[in-house]
């Protein structure tokens, strides 16, 4: 390949540049057949960048003090030099809008077109969780609206009590997301249409639901008698409502708590809208930032090797992408978790080299993929998983022993820690299979799910805790509650389970004589 | 496909609302810091904003998360000499599962209980300033206001290009084109028929003269309704703007500061800070307030800001001399009717022996009915004097108008400075 005089050369850019070395990029990014939305590349100062920091991303969005909190405290880091902003910042969307700093450098932002509007968005057009979970092109649209709802219902029914409900939502969006089913696309013009419908419809659902409740009789109201001496004519023996265990709590406020009005519900339907959006982000985290690392790093390389940058630009681009995937060990000072960039830019490169330049180890192992094409390999891998299956996949005992990876186990009935497995080879399995638990997000978060709404009792609401390996719940336990009471309008009552058995009994509000312990 | 945009002349502060909100919701956190650093940081300093921190606790936003205890696993980067089955100390110590696993201690060990942000200066000072007046503000004087403001004043046939009301020009246009062309259409009708009637006759009996008469008079008419102009200048309409005197209210504050050699330059410090707070205050509350400052020893004199804050004096002290001075100023420039007059003064409560009985009668029999308000405090950690007793007969005589206060160290400026201005119940 001959080659080519250098577009640019120098820190400073300029447009022209940048638009020259975009479509260099896209047509290197074509041979190895990333596809793409269409991008939208946004050149916006340090100010704005921290707008958009507060506002995750989002270009636009509904007013709520947290995001002013988030706001501030980037804000305070920065000034304060404790953090640099992002050079970039890419959103989920169709075409993919993707925010440049001003002030990078020439390479910075080849470098930042690179990662996000090629890396990142053919990550969002091809990954399944987004392409199940999202719907890129109607996102935009979709804040527009919820922006607006949200405030008209200020003006209709004062800041205060929006800003309220949404604190309850926020506390719970984690649980406000569908994990199986495939949710239905959102668009702004059908939601402003479909809104009103709703919510004369919903109302007249909850209604229903709740019609069929006698008055509350106080001796039913502490403990539900289900036995037929009790309760002969069989007015308690419908069985438990819902009839399945529901994980997705804000949706099953929005249609079954049973005081909320329809725009509370509405506002619900929003915040439970958006955390949908988020969940393939949040669970994509080393695939996605490994992923566009990758690229960066084979797209700067190209085109370096045509001569499209030179060797000043080549020399920063390697200092920043040698900063970027650095790996502190647990003991640095600057140890901050596991760094996702360099984590998932050294399984995709190793993917690679399996399939490139298989060792035996590798043939052992990855029979399937070593020696095949790579870029092929590399695709499917990029589609079909998220971190959790993805690092059960395909982290290898290279890997493994490059960055030095060991398990510690920490049980509260031991009085020491210890080390479960390190890199050798009795322990790669091991660590592989502890490392993906720690991205599963069933085993970050609770697992909590609602057990059963007392509709023909005393209404409250009982949700059920499986612990995990048990451990308990937070601190912050009692504060959701209290959210959670304020949604449904009823007593909370919370059970953490272990097997079968159940270990732990909370409730909201704490009831007058404390209850002997369980 | 992709394409640029440069986003760098947009709106920034795109989070200014959700910035509010927050500031709104811990706003007797931020109060309550905003208090304590004014009495910190020299006043000086005011021209900055502020940092406060909220304890972590009280703003977290809770979710559902797992509490210490139980199994985990964590997995770890970077392991030197530890191998499988290795048995080491829970860091900390702490029995019953205190610790989270190294990975997650290196994460949140860093000292963040505290939630620290900036605020502006001018946020810092609308905090500082929350709940304060000017008392006794009158609106004086409406009608001899040289300032006035143009308000629109219907429409009018003159004006200049610039005001043309393009909608009511053209409907004039279009009324004066209908009512001009109504008589010359009907006449060209008439015409018209005329012809025509006469073309449909026998051509025996046709009356040549009397067609070439119809057929010049339709032309004439279409002629005459051609030249009709589309827009005509006796159209055009201009918006009108007449000028209104605007009400506002007029303030003097009299700054006065006694800068003799009695006052020790730590008296003098804190008496420029608490000039300096009640300017800042002045100057962000009220558009129209004008700033007279008044030094004394023996004698006064009237100075610009920068000298009265920075400059240094010594010498024996005779407050009457500033009292008059300001009697005087009054007197030439700022009439009472025209404008709120305020006077605060700063002193260490020495004067001649005499000349507190000046003061008392300077300021009972003239001085005291032009004025809104009158401050005074004294710098003092000793007992009062002369003046103070003085005006203290002031006080019972115009209890409703004059304040004095005691500010022993620099801490009870900012206490003082709030007593002196708190906003009054209106009624």
């Amino acid at each position: 390949m001959t080659r080519r005089k250098p577009i640019a050369t120098g820190s400073d850019w300029n447009f022209e540049a940048l638009e020259t070395y975009e479509r260099a990029i896209a047509e290197l990014a074509r041979e190895y057949r990333l596809d793409t939305y269409p991008n939208q590349i946004e050149i916006i100062t340090s100010e704005q960048m921290m707008d958009a920091y507060a506002s995750v991303g989002m270009p636009i969005g509904y007013h709520h003090w947290s995001f002013g909190k988030q706001f501030l405290s980037v804000e305070q880091a920065y000034r304060r030099g404790q953090m640099g902003l992002a050079y970039e910042l890419v959103i989920n969307s169709d075409p993919c809008i993707a925010y440049l700093m001003e002030e990078n450098s020439l390479m910075m932002q080849v470098l930042v077109i690179a990662h996000a509007c090629y890396g990142h968005n053919s990550f969002f057009k091809g990954n399944y969780l987004f392409r199940t979970w999202t719907d890129a092109s109607a996102i935009v649209d979709y804040l527009v609206f919820a922006r607006s709802y949200v405030a008209k219902c200020e003006e209709r029914h004062g800041v205060e009590a929006v800003e309220q409900l949404l604190d309850a939502c926020h506390a719970l969006q984690n649980y406000g997301v569908d994990r199986y089913k495939r949710p239905s696309p959102i668009s702004a013009g059908e939601e402003a249409r479909r809104q009103e419908e709703r919510e004369a419809y919903l109302q007249t659902q909850v209604n229903r639901l709740w019609s069929t409740i006698p008055p509350v009789v106080s001796e039913l109201a502490q403990e539900p008698l289900h036995d037929h001496e009790n309760d002969p004519l069989g007015l308690h023996r419908h069985g438990r409502y819902p009839s399945e265990p529901q994980e997705n709590l804000l949706y099953f406020l929005e249609k079954n708590a049973p005081l909320l009005e329809p725009w509370q519900r509405e506002i619900v339907r929003i915040v439970r809208k958006l955390a949908q959006y988020f969940y393939p982000q949040r669970q994509t985290q080393v695939m996605n930032e490994g992923w566009a690392t990758f690229w960066h790093y084979t797209l700067m390389n190209r085109l370096y090797d045509d001569g499209l940058i030179d060797e000043g630009i080549m020399l920063e681009f390697l200092q920043s992408h040698t900063s970027v995937v650095t790996q502190p060990g647990f003991d640095s000072p600057y140890f901050n978790g596991i760094n996702p960039y360099a984590l998932g830019f050294a399984m995709f490169s190793d993917i690679q080299r399996i399939c490139r330049a298989p060792t035996d180890e590798d043939r052992e192992w990855f029979p399937d993929i070593a020696g095949s094409d790579w870029l092929e390999t590399l695709h499917f891998a990029m589609q079909n998983f998220k971190d959790e299956s993805f690092i059960q996949q395909f982290l290898s005992p290279k890997v493994i022993r490059d960055l030095k990876l060991f398990s510690l186990v920490d049980d509260d009935r031991d009085d020491s820690l210890q080390i479960e497995a390190i890199h050798d080879d009795r322990g790669y399995r091991r660590i592989r299979e502890a490392l993906s638990v720690q991205y599963a997000l069933s085993a970050r978060e609770p697992n909590i799910q609602v057990w059963e709404a007392d509709i023909r009792g005393d209404r409250s609401l009982t949700l059920r805790h499986v612990q995990d390996r048990r451990r308990p719940l937070g601190q912050s336990l009692f504060p959701v509650m209290r959210y959670l009471h304020q949604l449904w309008g009823f007593p909370i009552k919370l059970e953490s389970t272990e097997g079968d058995d159940i270990v732990r009994r909370y409730q909201w509000p704490i009831p007058e004589p404390t209850r002997e312990s369980a | 496909m992709s394409y640029f945009i440069d986003r760098r002349p947009n709106a920034r502060h795109k989070s200014a609302v959700n910035r509010q909100r927050f500031l709104q919701r811990y706003r007797s956190h931020i109060k309550r810091a905003a208090e304590e650093s004014v009495n910190r940081r020299s006043i000086t300093d005011m021209e900055r904003g502020e940092k406060v921190s909220i304890p972590t606790k009280d703003i977290s936003e809770p979710s559902f998360q797992h509490g210490p205890g139980g199994r985990r696993t964590v997995v770890s980067p970077g392991n030197k000499e530890f191998a499988e089955g290795d048995r080491l100390r829970r860091p900390g110590g702490g029995g019953g599962g205190g610790g989270s696993g190294e990975g997650q201690a290196g994460n949140q060990g860093e000292g963040m209980d505290e939630f620290v942000f900036s605020l502006s200066r001018e946020e810092f000072l609308d905090f500082v300033f929350d709940g304060l007046e000017l008392p006794h503000l009158e609106r004086k004087q409406l009608q001899v206001l040289e300032e006035t403001r143009p308000v629109r004043a219907g429409i009018s046939k003159e004006g200049v290009p610039a005001r043309i009301n393009i909608v009511r020009s053209m409907r004039e246009a279009q009324a004066r084109r209908i009512g001009m062309r109504a008589p010359l259409k009907r006449a060209l009708r008439e015409a018209q028929e005329a012809l025509d009637a006469e073309e449909r006759k026998d051509p025996v009996l046709r009356n040549p003269a009397r067609i070439d008469e119809l057929k010049s008079e339709i032309a004439r008419l279409e002629k005459r309704i051609a030249s009709i102009p589309f827009l005509d200048t006796y159209d055009l309409r201009y918006n009108h703007l007449t000028h209104q005197p605007m009400p506002s209210n007029q303030a003097v504050m009299f700054c006065i500061m006694d800068v003799s050699g009695s006052m020790t330059q730590a008296h003098k410090d804190i008496g420029k800070r608490f000039f300096l707070l009640l300017y800042l205050f002045l100057e962000r509350n009220y558009e129209k307030v004008e700033l007279v400052f008044v030094r004394h020893h023996t004698v006064a004199k009237e100075v610009d800001e920068e000298e009265f804050f920075y400059s240094r004096e010594t010498g024996g002290t005779i407050v009457s001399s500033a009292l008059t001075l300001v009697n005087s100023i009054i007197e030439a420039r700022y009439a009472p009717e025209q404008w709120n007059l305020y006077v605060a003064q700063a002193s260490d409560g020495d004067n001649w022996d005499d000349d507190s009985s000046n003061c008392l009668e300077l300021l009972n029999e003239s001085l005291m009915r032009k004025l809104q308000y009158f401050t005074y405090v004294e710098i003092t950690p000793h007992a009062h004097q002369a003046l103070w007793e003085a005006y203290d007969t002031v006080r019972a005589a115009y209890p409703e108008r004059f304040a004095m206060q005691q500010i022993v160290q620099a801490e009870d400026i900012y206490p003082v400075f709030r007593k002196l201005f708190r906003q009054r119940a209106q009624g």
